[in-house]
Order: structure tokens, then sequence, then C-alpha cells
């Protein structure tokens, strides 16, 4: 195994309890900021640990929290992400399920540098068992005098809550998770104003994701410098993976940025290859919204080299031959599994989730899932193909907030690489309406039987 | 029909969740007493039950029904006891998902979307439910049942059934399989 | 003040004025669609993406490009800003997407639509639409429902631009309809059905851009462009009194606020004014009103329209309003 900074202590029972994680040298980044280093120096070493946001973006955390309007006389706040829906992705809900105090610490730093009095932790309504373990965690850590009034003797003083969401994606998008904090509809705002200076109750806010936040205890403890030499370039650190589908051992795993694809696939440390003894057929390489990638691309990229775990190697190419690192939800797919079905369970998805403020993703996503639907039936057409690329373009770029790009990325990208296995779909219907099964005969010689008709 | 209103518990707990928030700021407590309500009255939000939550947060019940119908957790309409959500996007379907549908139709003799005679189970499919990795997988209450298989699904159906618990989202109602 | 240059036009506007202002305020066809945004309600706007144009240099200080189209009725300008809008490819096809869009679920029947002759979503499609629908499926339907007593809502036609919850917050004290479920599935409803019954909610009709919202006092009784509109005024202590009658004859058969070029209303009025003043004597008639040639209600045969006239009437529409001298009209 590589560097394990979150997950060091996963296996040490009781680790989800104060005392045992205490005894891990938990809280001890509470204890160094509160105590020997004024806000901005912790902001400071964030800064210089280069850390990229853990959600999806990968905008550097440091960046954001020197935006945050600081001049402003209303309150600030923290909140955290953990609505986690995208598709494929696990790895907030096993952090916070195995060691939910490594959230709470990290809340409570982070809410000291960003001058946050009253903070949140924004929960997917689904996942309520892990909301009681959070709530456990938070009384626990209350009665630790690690929060509430004047924490560990200091001036700091600290309220941390944790708010149920109840069945959204787009609650995920930071505006409409402050949104539906306010006990609204999860509509996404329109920016500006960004939350740094109009976020919760119109009050400066920053919004960062569960693996962000914990990730700030070790780089408060180890140095902002000492964590940016983790990691590769300008990706640094280690990054939870959450990996799923055709493999041997889906889990969660930390990896150092930098670890390369194929090991990450192949190795018994982690995925430990493709299950039944099969052949990998395609990856979405960070949760369901990138960009698939065909075999051959995903372990190397189009220049040859081999691609690598990072921001930077997995969207080499950009997205005609690249993806993007996402939120870190690997999902493998084998030589039997049907592209067109695959995706057309993401664009139901996105359709199912689309919040329906602005035309293009409200009707679009709609669209395009139908289409999908009927090529996946054996009721496509000759010009379903274009079309869906046509839609996808339409959305892409044009919607509030990024769920458009993000239900128009799959489409597009699953028809230029896997175009014939559409066109095999238009062409052999009956071969394909068989709704019930996910295993189809191998697509393998989908080209070469259409070059023998 | 009798007044929809909450025990003295409920609502000493939905006075505390009201507190988390600054001063009228309380709307912000609407999504969980949401989730309170519904648990309280049956496993789903009738336009009463709406109503009082409105009337406790001092907000418009057009407020409450605009939300109460955005997010897919909470129900409009009654449900069985039992409330099986299996999900059904990509990663799970590559596990399986499928056939664990078509054996709870099998089983309990409804199609998704339907709840069975006796009122005991309504069956759903949902979007990922953040548990790809233990797919296939499904949500009943606040229980998450992982790497499901139909003989795992033959034991937690009989399981529900004889527990005769009404599963909510609050509460844990785990059935070891 | 800051200066934008829209489509080559330089205009020099108040700080914090939006794109689209800015462009209303050269005039003429550099001003963006607009169908959600409604410059006398608050917050409105941003949702339905038709005013989508492109922002080639940021300001003078940042001269980079946004990187997306944006919707030019919530981006503020900035000085030394340039805009396309007509002149960029980009936009009109990303506009032409969105009008495919909002077509997408839309009823295909103007012609028995009790909106016809003033909808907004008619003439944008004229304007900017593909003529065929590339939609194979089923169109989303709901049966019609009245909202109390004076208003109709088919939201069959509904495009979700949001304008009538911002009248109800706005104008009225209590909002009892709002926009419930979400995604493709949304739609305006008082779910119980409850009655609008307040002074000023009868401008949800007016503010409505297409025909979702119809005034149930008026219905039926006639095509719009068979009326004749007539600016006139009465005293009134609730409202500012100002209104167009649509009449027939004698017969007042409509009472509706007065709207600008854009369509708009900024001089909101009562429910009194609009339902329960149905008489010509009632009122105070200040002449013909002035309709926008650029509708279909100046047409008089909506059912004989054909494209090529209406395309001439758009061209001719165009020259008006870049202030020359306006060619007789075409028709009959
Ligand atoms: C549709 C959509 C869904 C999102 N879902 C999540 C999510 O579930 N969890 C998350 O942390 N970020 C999610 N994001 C990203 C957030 O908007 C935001 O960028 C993130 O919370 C910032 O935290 P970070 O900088 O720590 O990554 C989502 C974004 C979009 C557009
Ligand atoms: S892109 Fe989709 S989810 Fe985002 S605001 Fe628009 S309709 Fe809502
Ligand atoms: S009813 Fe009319 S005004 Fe209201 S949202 Fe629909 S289209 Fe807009
Ligand atoms: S796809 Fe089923 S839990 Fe994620
Ligand atoms: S008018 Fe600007 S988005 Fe609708």
């Amino acid at each position: 195994m590589g560097r394990q900074i979150l997950l060091e202590h996963i296996n040490v029972p009781g680790i989800n309890t104060f005392d045992v994680y205490r005894k891990h040298g938990g809280y001890a980044s509470v204890e160094k900021a509160l105590k020997t280093m004024t806000p901005d120096e912790v902001t400071e070493e964030v800064k210089k640990s280069g850390l990229r946001g853990r959600g999806g973006a990968g905008f550097p955390a440091g960046m954001k929290w020197s935006f945050l309007d600081r001049k402003s006389e209303k309150p600030r706040y923290l909140v955290c992400n953990a609505d986690e829906s995208e598709p494929g992705t696990f790895k907030d809900r096993y952090l916070m399920e195995k060691i939910p105090h490594v959230l709470i610490e990290g809340m409570i730093t982070s809410s000291y540098a960003l001058g946050a009095k009253t903070s949140y932790i924004y929960v997917r309504g689904e996942y309520m068992y892990i909301i009681r373990i959070l709530e456990q965690a938070i009384e626990e850590a209350y009665a630790k005098g690690f929060l509430g009034k004047n924490i560990l003797g200091t001036d700091y003083s600290l309220d941390l809550y944790v708010q149920p969401g109840g069945g959204a994606y787009i609650c995920g998008e930071e505006t409409a998770l402050l949104e539906s904090l306010e006990g609204k509809r999860g509509n996404p705002r329109l920016k500006p104003p960004f939350p740094a200076v109009a976020g919760l109750y119109a009050s400066p806010t920053v919004v960062n994701n569960v693996e962000t936040i914990a990730t700030v205890c070790a780089i408060v403890n180890m140095g902002g410098d000492e964590y940016a030499k983790i990691g590769i370039g300008k990706s640094t650190g280690t990054k939870l993976i959450s990996a799923s589908g055709h493999i041997n051992k889906p889990g969660v795993y930390e990896i150092e940025l930098g670890l390369p694809v194929e090991e990450f696939i192949y190795s018994d440390q982690y995925c430990g290859g493709i299950w039944k003894g099969r052949k990998m057929k395609a990856v979405v390489a960070g949760g369901s919204s990138v960009p698939i990638l065909p075999t051959e691309l995903i372990l190397k990229t189009a220049k040859g080299e081999p691609r690598l775990m990072s921001y930077e190697s997995l969207s080499d190419g950009g997205f005609v031959s690249g993806t993007m690192l996402g939120s870190g939800g690997f999902i493998v797919m084998d030589e039997t599994a049907c592209i067109v079905r695959n995706l057309w369970t993401f664009t139901r998805f996105y359709h199912h989730e689309s919040c329906g403020q602005c035309s293009p993703c409200r009707e679009g996503t709609g669209w395009m899932e139908k289409v999908l639907h009927r090529l996946e039936h054996g009721h496509g057409h000759e010009g379903d193909i274009d079309l869906l690329v046509d839609v996808a373009k339409k959305i892409e770029g044009n919607t509030i907030c990024p769920l458009g790009d993000a239900a128009a990325w799959p489409v597009a990208s699953a028809i230029r690489h896997f175009r014939e296995e559409f066109e095999y779909h238009v062409r052999y219907p009956e071969k394909v309406k068989n709704p019930k099964h996910f295993e189809l005969e191998p697509f393998v010689p989908a080209a070469a039987a259409m070059a023998t008709v | 029909m009798s007044k929809v209103e909450f025990s003295p518990d409920t609502l000493a707990l939905a006075q505390r969740i009201i507190k988390r928030y600054p001063e009228g700021r309380q709307k912000s407590a609407l999504l969980p007493l949401l989730h309170v309500a519904q648990a309280e009255f049956d496993g789903w939000l009738s336009p009463e039950t709406m109503d009082y939550v409105a009337s406790l947060l001092n907000i418009k019940p057009i407020e409450v029904y605009e939300v109460a119908s955005f997010y897919t957790m909470y129900n409009l309409k009654p449900v069985g006891k039992c409330l099986i959500e299996v999900c059904q996007t990509g990663p799970c379907w590559l596990r399986g998902a499928d056939d664990i549908v078509e054996h709870f139709e099998k089983k309990l003799g409804i199609k998704v979307g339907e709840t069975t005679a006796d009122g005991m189970f309504t069956l759903k499919t949902v979007e990922c439910l953040g548990s790809c990795g233990t797919a296939p997988m499904l949500q009943c209450g606040a229980d998450y049942y992982e790497n499901l298989t139909t003989e795992k699904v033959d034991t937690l159906i009989e399981k529900l059934r004889a527990s005769d618990n009404r599963s909510t989202y609050m509460k844990s109602n785990m059935q070891e399989l | 003040m800051a200066k934008v240059t829209i489509d080559g036009i330089e205009v020099e506007v108040a700080d914090g004025t939006t794109i689209l202002n800015a462009a209303r305020q050269i005039g003429g066809e550099v001003v963006p669609p607009a169908m959600c945004y409604y410059s006398s309600l608050k917050d409105t706007g941003g949702k339905c993406r038709v005013c989508l144009v492109k922002v080639t240099q940021g300001s003078a200080k940042d001269p980079r490009p946004m990187p997306k189209l944006v919707a030019s009725c919530r981006t503020p300008v900035m000085d030394g800003m340039v805009v396309q809008n007509i002149t960029s490819p980009e936009v009109l096809e990303a506009r032409k997407g969105v009008v495919e869009f909002l077509l997408l679920n839309h009823p295909l029947d103007c012609p028995v639509c009790d909106q016809a002759g003033e909808c907004d979503l008619q003439n944008l499609s004229y304007e900017h639409g593909v003529g065929k629908t590339r939609y194979e499926e089923d169109r989303r339907t709901f049966e019609k429902i009245d909202i109390g007593d004076k208003i109709k809502l088919h939201m069959t036609r509904c495009i979700l631009c949001y304008r009538c919850t911002f009248v109800a917050d706005q104008l009225t004290q209590e909002r009892v309809h709002g926009v419930l479920n979400r995604g493709d599935a949304s739609e305006i409803s008082t779910y119980i059905e409850k009655a609008v019954d307040n002074d000023f909610s009868g401008n949800m009709i007016d503010v409505c851009p297409v025909g979702a919202l119809t005034d149930k006092t008026f219905r039926f009784k006639s095509r719009v462009w068979f009326t004749k509109p007539l600016d006139a005024h009465r005293d009134c202590d609730k409202c500012c009194g100002k209104v167009v009658l649509w009449t027939k004859g004698d017969d007042v058969l409509r009472v509706s606020a007065r709207k600008d070029q854009y369509n708009e209303v900024k001089e909101y009025i009562c429910n009194e004014c609009r339902y329960d003043h149905k008489d010509m004597k009632d009122w105070t008639i200040e002449g013909p009103r002035h309709i926008d040639r650029h509708s279909v209600i100046s047409q008089n045969h909506y059912e004989k329209i054909d494209m090529q006239k209406l395309k001439l009437d758009i061209d001719r529409q165009l020259t008006f309003q870049k202030g020359k001298q306006l060619p007789e009209t075409t028709n009959p």
C-alpha cells in the first residue's frame, strides 16, 4: 500500500469512538491550530499543501478559503458537503462511517481558520444511519470540550450540526445545497454572487467536501509543505477512490496521487483485476459525470504514456482522449457490459435528478433518456445517434449549473468511443431487446459482424 | 381522522431541531422536520401533516408542498409498511440489480411502484445510494442491505414480514441477512 | 458608468446594469429575447436561457472572454465588456437549441390556444425555431385547473419561467401557488387547489409569457386579434388604474395591465380594475393602444399566416426598430 493518511487507522478496533481516535493522534490538529496558530496561518498551510477540493471540481481549497469575505459584518459559515450522490462514489460514506471523528476534527480546525462560529454538515438523507454516527461523534466532542464554548480553554467557540437532505443529487451542487439547508427546494443559485460572499443566509460561506475537510487535519499536523511532497506535481496528497463495477475487489482505497491506473486496476492491493477472468472494456474514472474511456485510453494516454491517477494525467488529451479524476468514483466495465445500457442508466439518473429550473437541462436530459431507452430496447433508428450528440451539445455549457454538463459528457464520450456499439443497437434491434439481462453477448465481434452484413 | 399533532416527545425533538439555526431561520428545519413527521405519521406526508409542519415553522403551506415534492425521500402517498428501494443505477446494474428487482417482483407478486395487497411491501427502484462498491443493494428504512443475492432477498422478505415493523428512515430495523 | 459594446454598438450604462438591459438601451435587433426575466419583478431571470450571449471580452481590466455563454438577463456589465448576440453563430445555435427545448413538451396547437396572438413563445419560435420537431415521444400533458375563480391554469403550456410565483411573492401577501415536483415533472400548482384571492393575483395572467395562465372571464369570448385594444384609466385607490381595455364594439371583453415593447408590465393593476369594471362607462378612454407589430395580434387573420409574410413582417420590424421609415404593410 502506498501512503495512508486518512485511512491509516481504519482497522483499529473502536476507531469510531472518541477515545480510541484520540489515542491514535486524533484532534491533534485542533490543539495545534487553536493553541499555536492564527486562523490565517492555518489557511496559509492549506494553501501551501496544494490540496484540491475532493468533491469533484478539484478547485484548490486554500484559494477557496482565501476568497471568503472576511470583511463582512455577517457571521461566516463552513458547510461540509456530504451529499455524496454521484453514481460510483461512496468514499465519504465510508470515511464518515468508519472514522467519523476525522471529519469532526477537520470541521473544527477548518471552522477556526475561516472564523466560523456555527458550521453544518449536510448529509444526504439516505445516509440517515451515518447521520446518527456523526451526531454521536459530535456529542462526544462536545463532552470532551472540543466543541461548544471556549474550546480547549481558548476564546474560540463553535457549534456543529448535522443536516439531513431529502433525496436529491442536485443538492451536492454547492449553491443548491445552501438553498436546501435554508429549507428550500434544491435549486442551484445563479452566480455571482458566489458563496464566499453571499452563501448560507446570504453570509460568507465556504462549502467543502468531506474528504477535503478531513484532509485538513493531516495538513495542519504535518505542515502544508510536507503534504505537498506527497503525490505528483499539482496533484498533491492522497485521494480516496471508490472502486466499483466488474472488478474482483470493489471498495474504497486511499491512493497516493500519481499511482498508475494499470496498477490500481490490476494490483491485488487495490481492485485486484477484472472479475470472472474477463477482459476490461471501459472505465468511468471519476464518477458517472466524467467521460468514459475504453481500455486503451484509460491505461495509456493518446501519446502512449502510462495514465496515472492524478488530476492532470487523467485529463490528458482533453475530452477527445482523456477524462477527469472527478470525485474518484472508479467504475470498471468488463467486455460483456453493454455501453448503451450503462449510459441509459446514467442518463436516466440525470433526468431524474435535474432540478428543472433551466430549460436545456430540464427538457434535454429527459429527451436523451427517452432516445437511449428506445435504442436500448430495440426501437432505435437511423439518426438517433447523431440526435443524441446534438442534444448533448445543446445542453453543455448552456445551463445554470454543471449538472447539465454532467449529463452531456457521458453521452458525448460514450458515442465518441463506442459508436459502433450504438450502431449495432440500431441495426440489430432483436439482439438487444433483452432488457432483463445485464450481461450481453460479448460485443467485441459486433464490428466484425456488421462488416459481413 | 384524528388531529395531526406530534407526541410531546416528538414535539420536543422538533423544538431542539429548530434551535440549530439562527434566529429567523427556522425554515432551515423543514427537511429534518419532514423526516420526523413522515416517521411519526405512517411513513407518508399527507396535506394535513404538511400543513401541521408549516404551522410549527410559521411558514406558508405552499412552502412545505414545494419542498416535500422536490425531494424523493418524502412520500406524498401512503406506502407499504416496508418500502423496498432497490438501486438501479449503472454500478448496481453492472452487478445484477435487474435480477434483484425481477426477483422481488416475482416473490411479492407486484411490479415496481406497487404495494402488496396486505400493505406490507412497496417496491420502488431508486438511483445511486452511495453503495456501489457493495452492489447490488437496497435500502429499507434507515438500513442498507448490500451485496444482495436472490437468496438474501428471500431471507430479507421473510424477516421483514415476521418483524412486522414499519420501516422508517429515522430508525434502524436492521434484519440480519 | 460602464461602457459596453454589444454586436459592435457601444453604449454607456449605469454600473450594475445587466447585459440585457444595456442592449435594451440600444434597442433594435441586438436585444436578446427574454422568456423568464421580467424587469419589474425582482430576482426573475436566468432560467429559460434564451437570452444567452457571448462575452468576448470580460472587461477593460480583465479582457479574457467568459468561458461559457452567459444569461444576459442576470449578468452585470463591466466597463469595457464586449458582447456578441446576433453576430455570434454560437449564440444563435444555442438559442435555437433552447427554443427547441422550450417547445419540446409544448403543445403545437397554437390555433386553439387562448394566448395565440399574444404569446411570447409563439413569436420566439417563429424567429429562432426549427421548422420541424425532432421529438418523437409523447408530450407531457396536464388537465386544466382553476386557480381561484378567475384564473385558469393549463400546465401543459407552461414553460416554467417562474414569473407567476414571483408575482405571488412580491405583489400579494399570501402566496398559495408555487412550483411542485422537480425536473421535467415540475408543475405550477396550488397543490390542493386553494383559491388565489388577493387583490393583485390577476397580474400572474399578464406576466405569463405563454397561455398557461389565462383570464377565465375572457376565455373563449373572442380571439385576441378580433378585439380592439384601448388605453384607459380610472381612479383606483388600490392601483394605478391604468389599463388596456380589450373591446369589441361597446363591450369590454377583458381588462389587462399595460405592457411595454418587451411585453412587460411596469405598473400592475388590481383585481377590481381587472375583473369588476367591464363597462366602458367606468373608464376614461385615452385612445387606441399601439400594439407591437411584431406580434401576430396585428395580423387579423392568424389562421392564414404564412411563414413568408411573417418573415417579411419580422424584417419590417427590424427596420422599424432601427429607427428607419416603416415600409407599407404587406398585409391585406
Ligand atoms: C450536480 C453536482 C453535484 C455535486 N455533488 C457533490 C457531492 O455530492 N459532494 C461534493 O462534495 N461535491 C459535489 N459537487 C461539487 C460541489 O458543487 C462543490 O464544488 C464541492 O462541494 C466543493 O468542495 P471541494 O472544493 O472540497 O471539492 C457537485 C457538483 C455538481 C454540479
Ligand atoms: S442545469 Fe439542471 S440541475 Fe442545474 S439548474 Fe439547470 S435544470 Fe437545475
Ligand atoms: S404558468 Fe406562466 S408564468 Fe407561471 S411559470 Fe408557467 S409559463 Fe411562467
Ligand atoms: S449505483 Fe447503486 S449504490 Fe451506487
Ligand atoms: S430571460 Fe434570461 S434566462 Fe430567461
